[in-house]
């Protein structure tokens, strides 16, 4: 098992999984918030297309997490990306 | 005196006549063969500027626009035409930018624009790339959303009698005398006028020929990019001062400064190319990649930033770059308000009460038409008529 | 590959892989391009290369043997130089610039980072797929709920399930397969609510008659449900999740023939995770964006006009499979091959197929195409569906526009959804109307084919990518 850093803890992946698989194995189905009603959203699409699922990866917001393969060290962060 | 006025078009500048001769009293008829906001409304930023105007006749025209916004906005509701007075920061790159800018703002703070010499200008813009040499706070320019607001000046115009007819104009109707009765629509209508407005925007060419006083009015291509939606990072319209030289510019090729803003909606606004090629609405990749490279150069931090959309429309533009707004002296009962290049949202409401004064026979809401007379069709009919 | 392309293929899915395998064996010079990390596109969505012996997927595909000729002819092409894949490339606009096609991708192989990349030829085929049609219901945001697709994606590319205990609504053929992948890892798949009634079917028999293969397939489906005992109830749907954090249930009614609930033929059931479908979207941005003619499909949807060469309206330009009208992957490899014929024949090379073959092609693309017409008539959106939202109900996902706000500006004279756009700003966020497109279009002006609003910029791309190709 490969590790990828999220939100500063180490989340276990297998290596070819994308970030949205990785999180919904560990049974996550939502990691963001909406910017009005703050409602929470995750993976909806799972093939790039609704862009709920966004992350930060390696301090770049803005990502699918759908489409992102996991890598070992990566860095993903969660929260809307406040500290451009 | 006239009673009953056809308006073509539905745009912002449409809407705004109508939305000020239903306010006087006049029977209106707004017709457009789309939408409200369909056309160029819908494809600008919602500039309300005056920091890009010089001195003369356009600049005169949309000092009594933006105080019109103001009363619109109270009026109607300012969440209604999401009213903002932002601010526009304009800055320089080079010193002897800087120099031309200062020039430039001392020049228009002698008719009447608000200007703020700004030395540092990431104090008011943190994000600015840094080394910028200086620039120019002009608190005035705003921002309105056009379609919202065209919609908003409609229901208004609606609420005071006004009727709007879909479909697309074919021709004036005359009566004795070559005295204008109305116009007719394509699929036959007539609607009846005894005065009939031409703000029909980028196609107001085709339609001032169809109510036989043909003017020129030619498209103008513009791109506009938006970006993800973020928190606040850009709180002024914040443009380079190479942008004022290409407002004004004739030339034939593509022109990019770009003007980088930030919305209500989150997104970033990325504009504006300005390019002469027709009615052609075909992607230009390398119009996307310069403007996205300018606005990178005044802020760094868009680069880590997403281009989500992009869009285009065009510009009316009359060969002297100034809107033409009153009576054509060839055809009795029409009046011209169109060819406001990039400035139609700004110069909207003021349009709209230029012509109501014209309707009128006399000043409407502070727009006399004396005082606007370097606008007035007849300077490409009569001799040395063209103003500078 | 130095020497430039005869064609460049957008989107690798079975379209783009059969048309790519075809034109490579005509002798052409092919780019193939695809966001994805490995060929195959939606349905046959396979984790990447490396990762397989982790992640078994295989015993969750259909039509495996087409896939495996397919990928291995487009790795020999590709070994030889003669095929240059581009994974991992998403492509944001291609234009039509002096009789070359021009398409702009960013490769974002070690993603985040984007690197602008700018490929030409003389011919561009655009096999772009599509994605799950969505309805709004109220508590259709809720986490755990999930477009069909979306379940599969997860199963078939990273090996997850997004739940224990699911419901499946919506319409269409493409529920079985989805609720079968899921019983096949351990799923409870509690219960499939198609819309639709079976006897939608009969008023179409022909089709169904002329495709056994789709028949068997079908039959192998319904098999697969009765040994995992999942109960399918034709003409109901899932009109409400509820649950706070993550969906808990949801409310399935009983549908009257115009698709309203049936008063007090409501179920609540228990579930942690939900998946909906109402057919397909076709991707169409890079077609529009090039000027291409559209015409209506049977599903509602406007599809791209093309010829029974898959030529499009504008010269040099085919399109193949979904974007075409959506009816299978099948389909979409017959489509994809006579694409690339007329490719082949267009630059003045060799046909690959010929006689018997190639009509055989060409009688089960048209076989197929009517068998995809026929499901669509018998699976439509029901004309009723929107008595299940209610003002609060979120439309437009990105914007948070609801129901409610949509209803306003109808009745302030929007009437379709790119109007409706301008007004609420519904469509204008992240996803730029993919996902409630044909929802509000639905909403104002269901009679006619959706068209999607033009999108210049076909996926998100960074300034900073685009700024590099300014020079």
């Amino acid at each position: 098992m490969s590790e990828l850093i999220i939100d500063g803890k180490p989340l276990a992946f297998v290596e070819g999984q994308s970030v949205a698989a990785a999180l919904v194995a560990t049974g996550r189905v939502s990691w963001r918030a909406t910017r009005a009603g703050h409602r929470p959203r995750g993976v909806f699409c799972g093939i790039g297309v609704c862009f709920d699922c966004l992350v930060t990866v390696d301090g770049v917001g803005g990502q699918r997490a759908c489409l992102v393969t996991a890598r070992d060290g990566m860095t993903v962060t969660t929260e809307e990306s406040t500290d451009e | 005196m006239t009673s009953k006025v056809v308006v073509v078009g539905a745009g912002v500048v449409g809407t705004a006549c109508a939305f000020h001769a239903a306010s006087a009293g006049l029977d209106v008829t707004v017709v457009d063969r789309g939408a409200v906001g369909a056309g160029t409304t819908s494809r600008g930023e919602g500039n309300v500027l005056l920091s890009d105007k010089e001195p003369g006749p356009e600049l005169a025209l949309a000092r009594l626009s933006r105080s019109l916004w103001e009363e619109a906005g109270e009026e109607l509701g300012p969440h209604s035409i999401e009213f903002e007075t932002k601010g526009g920061l304009v800055v320089a790159n080079t010193t002897e930018g800087l120099t031309a800018l200062r020039e430039f703002a001392l020049r228009q703070s002698t008719a009447g624009v608000r200007t703020e010499p700004v030395e540092r200008v990431r104090d008011i813009e943190p994000h600015l790339a840094p080394g910028l040499p200086g620039g120019v706070h002009y608190p005035q320019d705003a921002q309105v959303q056009p379609v919202l607001a065209a919609a908003a000046m409609l229901r208004a115009a609606v609420a005071r009698g006004a009727r709007f007819h879909t479909g697309e104009i074919a021709a004036a109707v005359t009566g004795r005398g070559d005295r204008l009765t109305g116009v007719r629509t394509v699929v036959g209508d007539v609607l009846p006028a005894d005065a009939v407005v031409n703000a029909a925007g980028t196609w107001g060419g085709e339609v001032g020929r169809r109510l036989g006083a043909p003017i020129e009015v030619l498209p103008r291509r513009g791109f506009v990019l938006v970006t993800e939606p973020l928190p606040r990072m850009i709180r002024h319209k914040v443009y380079s001062a190479d942008y004022v030289a290409n407002v004004a510019s004739s030339d034939a090729g593509l022109e990019t400064s770009c003007v980088v803003e930030g919305t209500r909606g989150g997104t970033i606004l990325i504009g504006a190319s300005r390019e002469r090629v027709g009615f052609d609405t075909t992607m230009n990749p390398a119009v996307v990649a310069r403007l996205a490279a300018q606005a990178c150069r005044l802020f760094p931090f868009l680069r880590r930033i997403h281009l989500i959309r992009a869009y285009r429309g065009f510009r009316p533009y009359c060969p002297d770059h100034l809107p033409v707004v009153g009576p054509d002296p060839r055809a009795p009962g029409v009046i011209h308000a169109c060819g406001h290049e990039g400035a139609g949202i700004g110069l909207a409401p003021a349009t709209g009460a230029l012509v109501t004064a014209h309707l009128l026979g006399r000043p409407w809401r502070g727009a006399d038409p004396a005082a606007h007379t370097g606008l007035l069709p007849d300077r490409f009919f009569l001799s040395g008529g063209v103003p500078k | 590959m130095s020497d430039p392309a005869d064609l460049i293929i957008v989107g690798a899915g079975p379209a783009g892989m059969a048309a790519a395998a075809t034109a490579l064996a005509g002798g052409l010079r092919v780019v193939l391009v695809d966001s994805g990390t490995a060929v195959g596109g939606q349905f046959w969505r396979h984790p990447p290369e490396h990762a397989r012996s982790v992640i078994p997927t295989e015993d969750l595909h259909h039509g495996l043997r087409e896939y495996h000729d397919l990928r291995e002819a487009l790795a020999a092409h590709a070994q030889k130089g003669q095929l240059d894949l581009r994974l991992h490339h998403h492509v944001w606009s291609a234009v039509r610039q002096d009789d070359v096609f021009v398409v702009h991708a960013v490769d974002r192989r070690k993603a985040p980072q984007e690197i602008a990349v700018v490929l030409r030829a003389p011919r561009l085929l655009v096999a772009t797929g599509a994605y799950d049609r969505q309805l709004p219901f109220p508590g259709w945001d809720l986490p755990g709920v999930l477009t069909i697709g979306g379940l599969q994606a997860l199963l078939k590319g990273g090996g997850v399930a997004a739940g224990s205990r699911v419901a499946l609504g919506g319409t269409g053929p493409f529920l079985l397969p989805v609720a079968a992948s899921l019983a096949a890892r351990g799923v409870e798949v509690v219960t499939v609510c198609e819309a639709a009634h079976p006897r939608a079917w009969l008023r179409h028999p022909g089709p169904l008659l002329r495709n056994p293969g789709k028949w068997a397939e079908g039959a192998g489906y319904a098999l697969t449900l009765v040994r995992h005992r999942i109960p399918v109830r034709p003409r109901t749907a899932i009109i409400r999740a509820e649950g706070g954090a993550r969906v808990t249930s949801v409310r399935v009614a009983s549908l009257a023939p115009d698709g309203s609930p049936r008063p007090g033929r409501e179920r609540r059931i228990e579930v942690d995770a939900v998946g909906v479908g109402w057919g397909f979207v076709p991707q169409l941005d890079l077609l529009i964006t090039l000027g291409c003619a559209l015409t209506d499909s049977a599903d509602g949807n406007a599809v791209v006009a093309a010829d029974e060469g898959l030529r499009t309206t504008v010269p040099g330009l085919y399109a193949a499979g979904e974007t075409c009208g959506v009816g299978g992957a099948a389909l979409a490899v017959g489509e994809g091959r006579l694409a690339a014929e007329s490719v082949l024949a267009d630059s003045g090379a060799a046909p690959v197929l010929r006689g018997k073959r190639l009509a055989a092609v060409r009688s089960a693309v048209a076989a197929q195409r009517a068998f995809a017409r026929a499901l669509a008539l018998a699976h439509p959106i029901p004309p009723a569906w929107s008595s299940w939202l209610t003002d609060e109900t979120v439309v437009c996902r990105c914007e948070e526009v609801t129901a409610g706000v949509i209803g306003t500006a109808r009745a302030e004279g929007a009437c379709d959804h790119r109007q409706v756009k301008q007004l609420t700003r519904a469509g204008m966020g992240w996803c730029q109307g993919r996902m409630c497109g044909p929802a509000v279009h639905c909403l104002t002006d269901p009679k006619q084919a959706y068209r999607p609003a033009e999108r210049l910029v076909a996926t998100p791309v960074t300034l900073g990518a685009l700024a590099d190709l300014d020079t």
